[in-house]
């Protein structure tokens, strides 16, 4: 199929679209807008619903309700948003409801600005609602790969019946590139058994619920229901990518935008000779611990350094716990500023000096 | 001859259809009954009239009237 | 006349409200207007977090359990998959016109066709009897333990005020402290269904409902009170009863 250019955030919505999401519910929102303003007249077009709601927590929640009805159903916004979405995100894990759940991400805490950041590493991580719970998060570096990530999304949430988020950011948002779009399916709302449909007579009542009411003594099953989930998340879903490891010094760790100009810094590097490589996890969690077992197993790496677009360095836990502080980790961050490839190959020259 | 129908095992003595009974078929026992209450009791002398009244008003779902 | 448990009553489970509370009356009118109109299988509910959950171990209809407040919206999702089955959405007072409330109005706004059968006790149940904003003027709960005070709390709130003025299909206030009142709306949730059924819109019954554990009255007391004084400020009635856009 012949490419398209396409905004980032637009794409992602098309990409939606096509893999049979027929229900969108979300508030507006900078950098995210433009996912809510295209499918308010796209999904007129193919017959889905799409609805500007009053609230994020009134988006997440209809995303609920819909979800629980079989639809495949997404919401979108941006950090400040995100924090209201958490709530959802926590009841539609608790009740096992898949969904596609996207944050454009911005920068800052409270208000912080509209503009290009990566603010919400530990709210997508984390979860910022109660109780114990993970999810997948998916980080796309260009506005291809947020097409195919968030077409493969709402397969990977049926499969385990759980929300996925995609973290995207403003920069990938807003940027137009080309891009090859996927087929349109229709997604059917019987297709899972689990989906609520009204009993018929002399069927048993069904209730989507937190799942350990589902069982008898279900309380004391659920953890190890929980972990197995969880645990084969972890083990099937890590995802990166790695450029130029194989016999690098320093390896950056960087996801989304902050890793398209990882990967300049590269290429500047390896001129002055200095052997310069990227662990790009795409998948946030689970976090790529594979990766990072070989790049140890590899033997070369003298030190790692997180590159991200905020303060404190969200990712930096991550990989002190995936490398068991057996390689160094320094953080390279900006703030107001835009990532820029030449300080941070200055940056890596100094940390030779180190290490 | 009484219509009314109780299932005591289900009554938790709020004896709200004793409250409605016009007839004063339904009143209050002091027994015990499965669900730690005290609960409702039929006066066999008195004769039910039919009417639902409790039947609307049980919130247990413990009355039933057959002719 | 024959009184029979409605089959859509589930027999093998009990609720475990308390003795002489409103919910489960409620739950057996709902089931009754039901199968009156013939659409059990129709049916959807979306139960609150709180008393009103205990529901759905009353009436057989599948069912989805939203967050605490949620519950009329995460019904508007329910009914984007399930455009062809009659949602009913069953908050309480505590739900529906505190943490819910921008929900609640914009259903109304939205005009989104499912029914909110609002269980109405003028208190939060479950966490044991706080002010609501229903809470009457003067009356005590345990968190306006002197009376609630206009000045120091805010006035009561009444939805059908608030929602007056909107364009929603049916609205209406019903109450089950006497078996006239108990039949009066069944008629309201009969309507209400038929008028989804007809694609008309948002349709909410605010249905005055006893609560006598928080109320620190007897079972057969609190009837009384809601008739001498909930109902004195949450007056019975429709107050809206016409099609939305069709």
């Amino acid at each position: 199929m012949a490419k398209v250019l396409m905004k980032g955030n637009e794409a992602l919505a098309e990409s939606c679209l096509r893999a049979g999401c027929r229900f969108f519910s979300g508030y507006p929102i900078t950098p995210q807008t433009e996912i809510l303003e295209y499918l308010c007249w796209r999904m007129d077009e193919v017959g889905g619903d799409c609805v500007q709601t009053e609230s994020e927590l009134a988006g997440v929640n209809m995303l609920f309700g819909a979800a629980a009805g079989g639809m495949r159903a997404l919401t979108t916004t941006a950090g400040p948003g995100f924090s209201l979405k958490q709530e959802g995100i926590s009841y539609l894990c608790g009740s096992d409801l898949p969904a596609v759940i996207v944050d454009v991400q911005r920068i800052g805490d409270a208000l912080g600005d509209i503009f290009m950041g990566q603010g919400d590493y530990w709210q997508l991580t984390r979860g910022g609602g109660h109780g114990d719970y993970r999810t997948i998060v998916l980080a796309p570096e260009s506005v291809q790969e947020s097409v195919d990530l968030a077409y493969g999304a709402f397969d990977l949430a049926e499969k385990y019946r759980h929300p996925v988020l995609i973290a995207t950011d403003a920069t990938i948002g807003q940027m137009i590139e080309p891009v090859e779009l996927p087929p349109m399916i229709e997604h059917d709302v019987d297709t899972y058994d689990w989906a609520l449909k009204p009993r018929e007579e002399g069927e048993p009542q069904r209730a989507i619920w937190n799942r350990y009411w589902d069982w008898e003594d279900g309380g004391r099953k659920y953890p190890a229901y929980c972990l197995e989930k969880y645990g084969k998340m972890e083990a099937e879903e890590q995802r990166w990518e790695c450029v130029q490891t194989e016999d690098a010094e320093i390896v950056m760790v960087a996801y989304g935008t902050s890793a398209r100009v990882a990967k300049s810094a590269i290429a500047i590097a390896r001129k002055e000779g200095v052997k310069l490589g990227l662990l790009r996890p795409i998948t946030l969690w689970p976090f790529p611990q594979k990766a990072f077992d070989e790049l140890e197993a590899g033997g070369k790496v003298k030190a790692i350094l997180d590159v991200e677009r905020n303060i404190l360095g969200q990712m930096k836990d991550d990989i002190v716990l995936a490398t068991g502080n057996r390689i160094p980790v320094e953080f390279y961050g900006e703030y107001w500023d835009n990532m820029n490839e030449f300080k941070i190959v200055e940056y890596v020259k100094e940390m030779l000096g180190r290490y | 001859m009484s219509k009314v129908k109780v299932d005591f095992s289900r009554c938790k003595g709020c004896f709200l259809c004793t409250s409605v009974c016009p007839k004063g078929v339904l009143i209050p026992s002091t027994e015990l009954g499965a669900k730690g209450f005290e609960i409702v009791q039929i006066d066999e002398e008195k004769e039910c009239i039919g009417c639902g009244a409790c039947y609307k008003m049980c919130p247990d779902y413990c009355i039933e009237i057959t002719d | 006349m024959n009184f029979t448990i409605p089959k859509d009553i589930d027999m093998n489970q009990q609720a475990s409200w308390c003795p002489g509370c409103g919910h489960g009356i409620i739950c057996r009118v709902i089931t009754e207007a039901v199968q009156e109109l013939g659409v059990s299988n129709k049916i959807l509910t979306v139960d609150d977090v709180a008393c009103g959950q205990f529901g759905q171990f009353a009436m057989k209809y599948n069912t989805v359990m939203s967050a605490h407040g949620r519950t009329i919206a995460a019904a508007a999702g329910l009914k984007h998959a399930r455009p062809d089955c009659l949602v009913i959405a069953r908050p309480g007072d505590g739900s529906a016109y505190s943490i819910g409330i921008e929900s609640t109005l914009y259903s109304a706004i939205r005009n989104d066709n499912i029914l909110a059968i609002v269980i109405n006790n003028s208190v939060f149940g479950m966490t044991g009897g706080q002010m609501s904003p229903a809470s009457l003027p003067g009356m005590k709960t345990a968190t306006s333990p002197f009376g609630r005070d206009e000045k120091k709390n805010g006035s009561m709130l009444d939805i059908t005020k608030i929602l007056a003025n909107t364009d929603m299909a049916y609205l209406a206030r019903g109450a089950v402290n006497t078996p006239a009142n108990t039949e009066k709306t069944k008629k309201m949730i009969k309507k209400a269904l038929q008028k989804n059924m007809n694609g008309e819109g948002f349709c909410l019954i605010d249905v005055l409902s006893m609560c006598p554990t928080n109320w620190k009255l007897s079972e057969i007391d609190a009837c009384e009170y809601v008739k001498t004084t909930q109902s004195k400020y949450l007056p019975l009635g429709e107050f809206i009863d016409k099609g939305g856009d069709k």
